[in-house]
């Protein structure tokens, strides 16, 4: 696998999501997805496959697909289960002589579908070690029924169900480390990414859990406008604010080996993170500072933590 | 030749999957079936097929991976029972929309609560809705011979459905009898290889499975899918003279049992048929009154005009259903059989009956009771409920 990112080679490759699909502008999940699928080889087939989610109901609405490969949906909490028959079918029919073509297997969910509904399915299939990438497009909300809280939705973040108000000040819990959890299965390759540096971070960890044989997980943090509240322009800056205020630190999980992919030289405050986002708003009005500080001392646990993991 | 065996029901679900060797089995243990899954692993284990087996961690996983391994090319299947069946429940229903040949194996048994491990067909009834064909069996024989037709009927070109093939649990998944087993070489040659036109392995093509469709192609699909099931009763008849042609055992959508020139009749499906055979054996070798039985063998595509036309000259019938709808009137298979003698204006007064909920037992007197009955129906026309119990505690 070559060392070096070529970022204009790569971006040059074709696309396998066609234009014409119906998401948003400024959405992370698309370019999750289209990141992850420019990992593959040009003249590698594979099959995708798609948790319910903003993603399946926009990129595959009778009759038309905007997948260049071959593609399944099966509902939302079963991506895990559903690419572990595709895989399975691929071993036994090679086994057979029935087939010779090679295929990787790569499925997409959201942290609804992957977190929540679909964790005891997702949590199956890597257990069972199928050579797959499960990929989550995290957006912290169940954003296609209308941004309502998951566990992955950061702790005071408005939603509507858990909206600010007189006497609430957003989600109460803090979010789930899914990431690490994956990992505790003693997955081949974990890597948590988000889009920073050309996509370099995350072109690499996606070609990583392709190539590496068994099952890989992929959690990538993917803005959502329309939940956040940013402007589609701002999609790049938050997610680099994402990562030097270490909320969403890179790392990798290698053969149980963690591996930390970038250390700010310096930490930024987390109001880096939250200003540019509606969902926080309430954060920064007068009276709030004791949230934001509980919410600093959240990151500074869990980013010592993972340095200490990472040692 | 026939191979003289004595097996149990699951034993004989599990021989004839290894005879079909099919190419995955994603299953989850459940109470009466899984022995299936049991003993397919135990032939996997021992190199006897090359099936490969996927522990998935519950139903749902189980009727998912099934449905991702059909579209990716192979031929899949799952056994379960009750719970999990309902489980599976979303997944029913988009396996026969995506048109998956699929075959599972339920043993049926009743849905909580309570909790009960017993034969009762709660869990199939509550799927007829499901998009599925369903075919019903009274003994080992019968659920070895369904299963070996299950696959021809599912991955016909015209077809193209998920075919539960169905038994009663305990009573015939864990009784052992005498059965007549076919050749390996035959089946094959019955079953044959399969062959997708369309899925996702498919070396130069590529496939979408499973869109959003909108209001302005949900209903097509669905209508498509009733076409399927509608040419699927053509198909089914096939298969089995097929299938008799090999084996001399012969199928249908149900077996009428002494109905040539009976009066009165019951209806029902599964293993209870054959105490009632015996109930009517009796009562014709003894009364010499004219008794007979349909036993449903094909529950979906429901056979509506041949079992009016079987029932034509009946003055009585009682429907028996072993499960539950809480309409507060029929059960499931009363209230088709009802529907269906409405619409072929049959002259004979009908009466429900539910039995054998949760395993409870039926006799031959019990039978022998519901025809005395039936014989003061076609005598006074009166019919003073429209369900009744049997066996059951009042209080």
């Amino acid at each position: 696998m070559e060392n070096t990112y070529d970022f204009k080679k790569v971006m040059s490759k074709p696309e396998r999501l066609a234009p014409g699909h119906r998401m948003c502008a400024g959405c992370g999940g698309t370019i999750t997805v289209r990141t992850v699928l420019r990992a593959l080889e040009e003249d590698d087939r594979a099959v995708i496959g798609n948790a319910t989610g903003c993603l399946e109901v926009s990129s595959f609405m009778y009759p038309y697909t905007a997948y260049e490969d071959s593609y399944i949906h099966n509902a939302f909490e079963n991506a895990g289960a559903t690419l572990s028959g595709v895989e399975t079918a691929y071993r036994v029919l090679k086994k057979k002589g029935k087939l010779t073509e090679d295929f990787k297997f790569i499925t997409f969910g959201g942290d609804g579908g992957t977190y929540d509904i679909g964790f005891q399915s997702l949590s199956g299939a890597m257990e069972r070690g199928h050579d797959m990438v499960y990929v989550c497009y995290d957006n912290g909300a169940y954003m296609n029924t209308g941004t309502q809280r998951s566990s992955a939705t950061p702790q005071y973040a408005d939603t509507t169900t858990t909206p600010v108000g007189r006497v609430s000040n957003g989600k109460v819990q803090v979010r789930k480390d899914l990431a690490a959890i994956i990992a505790e299965h003693y997955v081949p390759y974990v890597g948590q990414s988000t889009f920073t540096a050309n996509f370099k971070d995350l072109y690499t960890k996606a070609r990583k859990a392709i190539y590496t044989p068994g099952a890989a997980f992929l959690n990538v943090l993917s803005p959502c406008p329309r939940g956040w509240g940013y402007e589609p322009a701002e999609m790049m800056d938050i997610c680099k604010m994402a990562v030097e205020t270490c909320y969403w630190p890179l790392f990798e999980v290698i053969d149980g080996k963690w591996i930390l992919s970038y250390a700010p030289r310096h930490k930024l405050p987390i109001e880096e993170f939250l200003k540019s986002q509606k969902r926080f708003k309430h954060l920064f009005q007068k009276g709030n500072e004791e949230l934001i500080a509980c919410f600093q001392a959240e990151v500074d646990k869990r980013w010592d933590a993972l340095c200490s993991r990472c040692e | 030749m026939a191979i003289r065996e004595r097996l149990s029901g699951n034993e004989a679900v599990a021989y004839a999957i290894k005879q079909i060797n099919p190419d995955v089995m994603p299953a989850f243990p459940i109470t009466p079936s899984t022995e299936i899954p049991q003993y397919v692993a135990a032939y996997i284990a021992n190199g006897e097929i090359d099936t490969e087996f996927i522990h998935v961690e519950s139903e749902h996983s189980a009727m998912s991976a099934t449905i991702g391994a059909s579209a990716a090319g192979a031929r899949a299947l799952t056994a379960t029972s009750s719970c999990g069946m309902a489980l599976m429940w979303e997944e029913l229903y988009v396996a026969a929309s995506d048109r998956l040949p699929i075959v599972l194996a339920l043993v049926n048994r009743a849905l909580s609560g309570p909790i009960n491990i017993n034969a009762d067909h709660s869990d199939s009834m509550g799927a007829r809705d499901s998009g599925w064909i369903q075919i019903y069996a009274e003994s080992n024989q019968e659920v070895y011979d369904n299963f070996l037709q299950a696959y021809p009927i599912a991955e016909h070109e015209k077809v193209h459905l998920p075919v539960m093939v169905c038994q009663d649990g305990f009573i015939t998944s864990h009784g052992v009898e005498n059965i007549l087993l076919v050749e390996d070489d035959r089946v094959k040659a019955f079953v044959g290889e399969y062959e997708p036109q369309h899925y996702l392995l498919h070396p130069t093509q590529r496939m979408a499975v499973g869109p959003y469709a909108v209001s302005n192609y949900y209903m097509e699909t669905k209508r498509a899918q009733r076409q399927a099931m509608l040419e699927a009763k053509q198909v089914i008849l096939d298969v089995a003279a097929r299938f008799e042609e090999m084996t001399g055992r012969r199928y249908g959508f149900f077996e009428a049992y002494r109905m040539e020139d009976a009066a009165c009749a019951i209806v029902l499906i599964g293993s209870a048929a054959g105490t009632c055979k015996a109930a009517v054996d009796h009562i014709r070798n003894t009364t010499g009154k004219k008794v007979g039985l349909i036993k449903i063998r094909v529950f979906r595509p429901f056979p509506e005009e041949e079992l009016a036309q079987a029932l034509a000259g009946v003055e009585a019938v009682a429907v028996l259903d072993r499960s539950e709808m809480f309409s507060g009137t029929s059960g499931p298979l009363g209230a088709e059989v009802r529907a269906a003698m409405y619409q072929a204006r049959c002259k004979a007064e009908v009466v429900n009956y539910f039995y054998g909920l949760g395993g409870r037992d039926i006799t031959v007197s019990d039978f022998e009771a519901v025809y005395d009955g039936l014989e003061t129906l076609a005598r006074t026309h009166e019919v003073t409920d429209m369900y009744r119990y049997i066996g059951l505690r009042e209080a």
